[in-house]
């Protein structure tokens, strides 16, 4: 017996039904940010075998939220039936959080954690700057007061420091720049 | 560990089949200099988790296990290429868990006891420096993964070392006690940078074929930053010696033996298990 099929999906209407779908997988530990806020999916295509292809950028290379993000991307894509795919990692470019969305920056803050600066470009041939020095400091995502300073280069992910407002003397977070 | 490196990073079975006995890479020379990073990575990596509960603040407890992640995340790419590269059919996890001691090439310095929190800094400091150099240098290799790893993990170990030249300072400037501790934990490194820069077929293969850089070529850059840091923290720079460490040819000092006997053990006691 034949079953009617749904009409095939236009590979446009699949990838951008890929991208919808994605935008509703949070990060695991910076769960109010999606992977598309934090600017992780690098392309979604559809190859020369009807394979949806989605590239993905980890932000360090020891993220221990790698494999379980991309377990959950393949789930949201699968429910959302969207036909063969494949994940692949991608580490160059390498991820920056340059390419965090002005949406993740602004729930970012919300959550309070301040988003990052511009990251420079790395060369590798910059001088060792003493992390003393002071750098840029991110604002008080509490009271934005601008007089702020590091508690610790290293928080509780990979990808966070921690630092202090002098203003309101309140401790917060801050995605360090990448 | 699973399958970062390739692609389907997720969702595929941890190992094809289960290892069970010792197993020998082969002696290629590009996977020969790939098993050395892997491998020093992996190591010193190993040897910094040990400080998580023990450093002498929260901060810097939570700093090294940080910065040991960030190094098991690049000797997982490293480790499951050295897999592909040494097309027995291994993956990261047997190449990490099922080679006996002499099958090792790391440096012997990430090896040595962890010593105190001084020996932490000034082993951070050496190695995030030299290994930041390794990682400009592969950043135009011919080899499309090491090359792409690079990009990456350079800026983590540029952050490493700004993290560990701060402390150097801050030893060296601090108290008396702690600008000993310093000096002291120079003089007992040492010893061992020598081996990062000694030249031999591996790495002459490696610079002929494109893949990444010799150690030997790195070495007046290295020295210049350490002693820029050196000279900040008001330590004297140590005088290199007539010995040489030998841990990336696979003759190792005492201690790895020890420090693989606790990584192996629950894989080696029970093979194919996971987590």
């Amino acid at each position: 017996m034949v079953t009617a099929l749904a009409a095939p999906m236009h590979h446009s209407e699949r990838v951008a039904a890929a991208w919808q779908a994605l935008g509703h997988v949070p990060d695991p530990e910076i769960p109010m940010l999606s992977v598309l806020d934090l600017g992780l999916v690098r392309a979604v295509e559809i190859d020369a075998h009807g394979v949806l292809q989605l590239h993905f950028s980890p932000t360090y290379c020891g993220c221990p939220a790698t494999e379980t993000i991309m377990r959950a991307m393949r789930q949201a894509l699968e429910a959302a039936g969207l036909g063969p795919m494949q994940l692949s990692l991608k580490l160059s470019p390498a991820w920056t959080t340059d390419w965090i969305t002005p949406q993740g920056r602004r729930r970012l803050a919300e959550a309070g954690i301040a988003p990052p600066g511009p990251a420079r470009p790395f060369d590798g041939t910059a001088p060792i700057r003493l992390v003393r020095r002071p750098a840029a400091a991110p604002a008080c995502p509490h009271c934005r007061g601008t007089d702020t300073t590091v508690l610790s280069p290293f928080g509780s992910t990979a990808c966070k420091a921690y630092h202090r407002c002098l203003v309101c003397g309140e401790p917060f977070e801050s995605f360090k720049p990448l | 560990m699973s399958t970062p490196g390739r692609p389907e990073g997720e969702g595929t079975p941890v190992h094809a089949t289960v290892q069970q006995a010792p197993l020998r890479p082969g002696t290629a020379p590009a996977l020969q200099y790939v098993l050395r990073l892997g491998d020093t990575c992996l190591i010193h990596a190993q040897r910094l988790a040990e400080w998580c509960g023990r450093a002498p603040v929260l901060e810097e407890d939570i700093a090294l296990a940080n910065i040991a992640l960030d190094l098991l995340g690049q000797a997982r790419v490293l480790l499951s290429h050295a897999a592909v590269l040494d097309g027995q059919g291994h993956d990261e996890d047997a190449l990490a868990f099922w080679r006996d001691e002499h099958d090792f090439r790391n440096l012997t310095l990430v090896e040595l006891p962890r010593g105190d929190f001084a020996d932490a800094v000034v082993r951070n400091l050496l190695l995030s420096t030299w290994l930041k150099a390794i990682w400009a240098g592969l950043k135009a290799s011919a080899d499309a993964t090491l090359a792409g790893l690079a990009h990456k993990a350079i800026k983590e170990a540029a952050y490493h070392q700004r993290h560990a030249a701060d402390w150097a300072v801050r030893l060296g400037r601090g108290t008396a006690e702690s600008a000993a501790r310093l000096a002291a934990a120079l003089q007992r490194a040492w010893p061992y940078t020598a081996e990062m820069f000694t030249a031999d077929a591996v790495d002459d293969a490696a610079q002929q074929a494109g893949l990444g850089p010799r150690g030997c070529d790195l070495l007046p850059a290295w020295l210049d930053e350490i002693a820029a840091v050196i000279d900040d923290a008001g330590t004297a720079m140590p005088v290199l010696g007539a010995f040489r460490s030998t841990g990336r040819l696979g003759r190792h000092s005492e201690h790895l033996g020890r420090l693989l006997c606790e990584m192996q053990h629950l894989p080696r006691s029970h093979p194919g298990a996971v987590w």
